[in-house]
Order: structure tokens, then sequence, then C-alpha cells
């Protein structure tokens, strides 16, 4: 049982071969490209930012000199500053002087994990407006509600849809058709019959998730092989039986994989619906600090979002390892 | 098989025809009248089984054979209740069925075990769909899994099992409900030729023990003789009944038999109705186009022409 290890070193292991269709790589290999594929751009970013004669289109004001327009920190146009500055040395009088800079939208690496802290602990401008935390925390309600809501009656229906076809025929063309619908289309009529505040954020989620998560898990559970149904009919299951002891655990790995997938899309749906009846969340605290032009922050609060999703998801992926212990059983004997 | 002078198929010997007079006059488990199926399919109505009729008794082993695209897997997954019946009946101890139930286990090919369950609870399945207890249905099928021989294996998931084992279990689950009459759809059809033939030699020792019809599906010639009492023989296009031809090769069995002169004049009169030396109209034969030239001496004994 188990497979045979061998220690000797006179064996040298085989060259990797990096493009061998379909071919697994070995797992050395495999983690070093993880690791490249978040540093690469990474790299590209620091190139653009910290290299001077790479892009750089404008310029900033070290010291103002005796152009009364220029203010010490200010970015101006490269062009604009040329000009000022011949237009300082024909006149005698004494240059501005500055060095090239990237326009205020793109912050370097250093200041955005910089911000990464102080967008903490910035305090909010006006006493009503929240803390960076208190909207994450907002946001994330939001996309708890209506992911949970949009799961309590879509993974049911999906696994009847996928069970009985007379069920599947009666919802499934009419799910196709409206899943079709975009959900921020729906944003006014929500704000109408659902109020201004949370009510219409958690709607839109619930739409943008719910079509597709019956279509979905309707298919997931088509793919349950028949035999094991018929196994089971032949065991003496019936009926609930057959949908409880059959069916659920059967698809129950990739229900949950399906689910985290879905819970993928629910947080693009998060930042139109945050826009919609009073701004709020994660998405109120990236227009208001664009506004202010603080797009360290901006900047941060993008990648938090994803550092939440893949930290989710990675967790539950960890998790369903556990849950399902006969997913990680090894294949061989 | 030239110079070899074979008896009849129909010729038995003392003991196995006083066997088998006995076996016919226990009772019937199992008796099947006048069966068809029709598919309706885009081509048009298919006739996948016409009047079959046969009777199995108590504690026969009955095998079903016939070429590809007799119905041999249709009428067995009628006799499980998985596919409907277009006419005719089928009766279990008298009573007419129509739905799947545990009063006929199924042994299908592909195992259909239940990956997320052990052994244990695999062979426990059946039992607490019965409405057993927890700790009554384990108990129970804590001897099913001994009598498979896999009680080290109890706590492991199928896909930590060989194909063989998990076949073990999957006939363990089936027998766990005490059927009246156990279906194999050609159940070693994906076995290795060794482990098949430890399979055959551990479905004989529980059939031997317990009390159980076994109705078999195989396309192997060799299985159906080694295993059976009588063999169900169909024809394609429609399925129907060719001979139910009664085995002369006396038991109990063993793997020497498979060239005495009974096995092999079963094994001549199967071939004889199963391939029929007509050719197949629909497919065309091979082409022959010669492509090679280097090792003709070899094979006829001349010069390779250049």
């Amino acid at each position: 049982m188990g497979i045979l290890k061998v220690d000797d070193a006179s064996i040298a292991p085989e060259k990797v071969q990096w493009f061998a269709a379909r071919r697994p790589l070995p797992q050395k290999a495999s983690r070093m490209l993880t690791v490249f594929s978040f540093l690469m751009p990474l790299l590209i970013w620091s190139i653009v930012s910290y290299v001077p004669f790479v892009w750089h289109p404008k310029v900033a004001v070290v010291d103002p000199g005796s152009v009364s327009w220029f203010q010490e920190g200010s970015l101006i146009d490269k062009a604009d500053f040329a000009e000022e500055v011949e237009l300082a040395m024909t006149e005698g009088r004494l240059p501005p002087t500055g060095e090239p800079a990237n326009p205020v939208y793109l912050p370097a690496p250093h200041e955005v994990a910089k911000a990464f802290y102080t967008s903490f602990t910035t305090e909010p401008k006006r006493k009503s407006e929240s803390w960076l935390h208190e909207s994450l925390w907002h946001s994330v309600q939001v996309i708890f509600w209506g992911f949970v809501l949009s799961s309590i009656i879509g993974i049911p229906l999906g696994i009847l849809c996928g069970t009985y076809v007379a069920i599947s025929r009666l919802h499934e063309p009419f799910i196709e058709f409206f899943r079709y619908l975009p959900a921020p289309a729906f944003g006014a009529l929500a704000v109408a019959i659902l109020g201004i505040h949370d009510g219409p954020k958690i709607a839109i989620i619930f739409i943008g998730t719910f079509f597709q998560q019956v279509l979905v898990v309707a298919n997931t559970t088509r793919k349950l092989d028949v035999a094991l149904i018929e196994a089971a009919l032949t065991l003496g299951a019936r009926k609930f039986h057959l949908l409880f002891r059959v069916v659920i655990p059967g698809i129950i790995t990739d229900l949950y994989r399906d689910l985290r997938i879905l819970l993928g899309w629910a947080w693009t749906y998060l930042i139109v619906a945050e826009l919609i009846g009073t701004s709020s969340g994660i998405t109120w605290f990236i227009t208001q600090q664009a506004r202010y032009k603080n797009f360290d922050n901006v900047f941060a609060a993008i990648i938090m979002i994803g550092i939440i999703g893949l930290i989710s998801d990675l967790l539950l992926g960890w998790l369903g390892k556990h849950i399902f212990p006969w997913e990680k059983v090894s294949r061989n004997v | 098989m030239t110079g070899i002078q074979l008896p009849s198929y129909l010729d038995q010997d003392e003991k196995t025809r006083a066997r088998l007079d006995r076996l016919k006059q226990r009772e019937v488990i199992l008796e099947v009248n006048n069966l068809t199926k029709v598919f309706d399919s885009p081509q048009g109505r298919i006739t996948a089984l016409k009047n079959v009729s046969f009777k199995t008794h108590r504690r026969e082993f009955v095998c079903i054979i016939g070429p590809s695209g007799c119905g041999k897997s249709t009428l067995v997954r009628m006799l499980a209740g998985l596919e409907s019946i277009t006419s005719g009946e089928i009766l279990l101890d008298g009573e007419p069925k129509l739905e799947p139930g545990p009063d006929r286990g199924m042994v299908f090919q592909g195992y259909t075990l239940f990956p997320w369950l052990t052994v244990k609870k695999n062979v426990m399945f059946g039992l607490q769909m019965q409405g057993r207890s927890k700790s009554q249905a384990e108990s129970e099928a804590m001897q099913w899994v001994e009598m498979v021989g896999l009680s080290k294996f109890a706590n492991h998931y199928p896909q930590q099992l060989s194909g063989g084992m998990k076949q073990r279990v999957a006939i363990a689950r089936a027998l766990a409900n005490q059927p009246r009459i156990l279906l194999m759809d050609e159940p070693f059809g994906a076995l290795d030729a060794q482990t098949r033939a430890k399979m055959q030699a551990s479905l004989f020792d529980i059939w031997r023990n317990i009390d159980i019809t076994i109705c078999f599906i195989t396309h192997d010639l060799d299985e159906a003789i080694y295993l059976a009492d009588r063999i169900l023989v169909l024809k394609a296009h429609p399925g129907e009944v060719q001979e139910l031809i009664e085995v002369p090769v006396p038991r109990p069995r063993n793997p020497e038999q498979f060239i005495s002169p009974e096995f092999l004049a079963t094994k001549k009169r199967l071939e004889e109705l199963i391939h029929p030396p007509v050719s197949d109209k629909e497919e065309e034969p091979f082409q022959l186009i010669r492509m090679a030239r280097a090792g003709d001496e070899v094979e006829n004994g001349l010069e390779s022409v250049e």
C-alpha cells in the first residue's frame, strides 16, 4: 500500500517539462509559478512607478521658483512645466524645479502598501461617514444576506429541477430567460419597492445570483450518475430517501464548488448594488476617496476586495476537504 | 476442433440429470411470460425484446447470454424494475412486479457504490431503507462484509478499493437485503482475467452458503458454462429466446472442467447459436490491401519479393 519512496541521491530528478500538454508539473515548479503570477504584475507596476524614464508624464513641483501658480507638490504636465522653465529663463527669473512623476491616479506600490494601514486609521471627514472597517463589514453583510437568501430558495429549486424533469420544464425556461436580464437594470425598481437602504442592494445581489444558481445547481444535479439512483432504487430507496440519501450526498462536493464560484459572482454584483439608493459599503469608500484624490486608498480598497475574495475561497476550499472525507482519500490501494 | 470427437451437449451423466430434475421440481421464484420491450427512437419503433418467457427455480443459477444488441441488459433491467414493460409480465413468487424493489437485488457492471459512504455504510444502505435501526443495520452489514472477505476494509471508501473489491461490496450490498433473486448485469466484465476467476469462485462460495437464486448476464461463453445450471440464449434483432440449454457439466465446478468434453460440447453449441456463420450485412468486411512485404519469407517460407 502506498508509494515506494526513493531517497537515493544518485538518481537525478527528471528535467521539468514546462510545456507538456495536460501533464502535471512538479510541485516545486508549480508553486514557483504561483508566486510569479503575483510577482509579475507587481514588477510591472514597480517599473512604471519607480523607473523615471518609463512613462512619468507629469512633473511634481519641488520648488515653485518664480512661477506664481505652481505650488510645492502639485503635478504639472511635462510640456507646461518645460514652457514655464523656458519662460522664467528668458525673463531672467528663478526657474521652478521638479521631478518626473506619474499621474495622481497611479500611486506607487509602497504608497498603496502604506494605505493598507493608513486607510483604516484615517478618520472619516464627516461624523456621519463610516470608517473603512465599518464600510467593509457593511459590504460583507450585504453580500452575505443576498447570497444566503438566494441559496435558501435557489439550491433546493436547482436540486429539484435536476432530479425531476417536470419541475425542470416548469421552471427552467423562464429562469433561462430571466437570467439574461442584467441585475443592475432592476436598480430603480428595487429602490421604489424596497427603499433606499440595504433592501435594494440585497435584492440586486439576489437577482444577480439566484437565476444563475438555479441553473448551475440543476446542471450539477443532472451530472450525478443515474446508475447510483438506479442502484438505490433496487436497494429499496424511495422518494425522500432517494433525494436526501442519494442525490444530495452524491452532488454535495460539486455543489460546494459551484457555490464557491457563485460567491465570486456575488462580489461583482456588490459594486453595482452599493451604488443604488444611498451609496454605502466599500463602494462608497472607494468613490469617496477617489473624490478626495486619495488614490492610494482606492487601490488599497480594491486590492482588499480581492484579498477577502481569495482568502474566503481558500478557506472554503480547505474546509471542504474536511467536511467531505471521501474527497481526500488516496486513489490507490 | 478437428480430430476431437465431442459428445452432444444434450448428453448428461446420471448425477447431473438427477440434479437438474430435482432443481426443476423446486418452487418457481421468477417467471417471465411473453415479455416484450419496444423503444421509441428517432429512427422509429425498435423491438428490443420479443415474447421472452422463462422460469427460474429456487437456488438455481441461470445465465443469460446472447450477441450484442440482443437486449440482455434490457431484460435484466426490466426484471429489476428499472425499465418499463411494453407487454407481458414478470412474476416473482407469483406476484407481478413493475417497480424496482429490495426483493430483487442488482449488481451492475459499473459497481455503482456510493462514493460518499464507507464499505460498511454502503452495505447498511439497503438495510436502513428497510427501516432497520442503525445498530441493527450495522451488525447485519458487518456479517455480509465479512462474508465477502472485506472486514479489514469496512471503513474504507470505495475509491480506495480495487475493481474486484468494489464488486464484492456491491454483491454484499445487494445480498444484505436478502432478496429473492440476485440479478447481475455483466458484473465481472470490467475485471481482468485473474480477478474474474477469483470472483467466480467467491460467487460460488456465496451461492452455496445462502438461499439465493441468481440470474447472471454475461457475454463470455466460458463464464456462462462455468457458472450456470441453465443458460438462456438470446438472439438479436429482435431479442428472442433461441434455446434454454441445460449445462451438462457436473457440480461442484472447478477450473479444470474448462477443457472437459461436456464443457467443450456446450461451448460449441453456444458458438453455433451466438456466432452464426452468416456474415453481418451492416458492416463492410476488411479490405485486404497489402502494405508490407518484410517478413513474408518467415510467414510463407518463400523468398521475399522485391
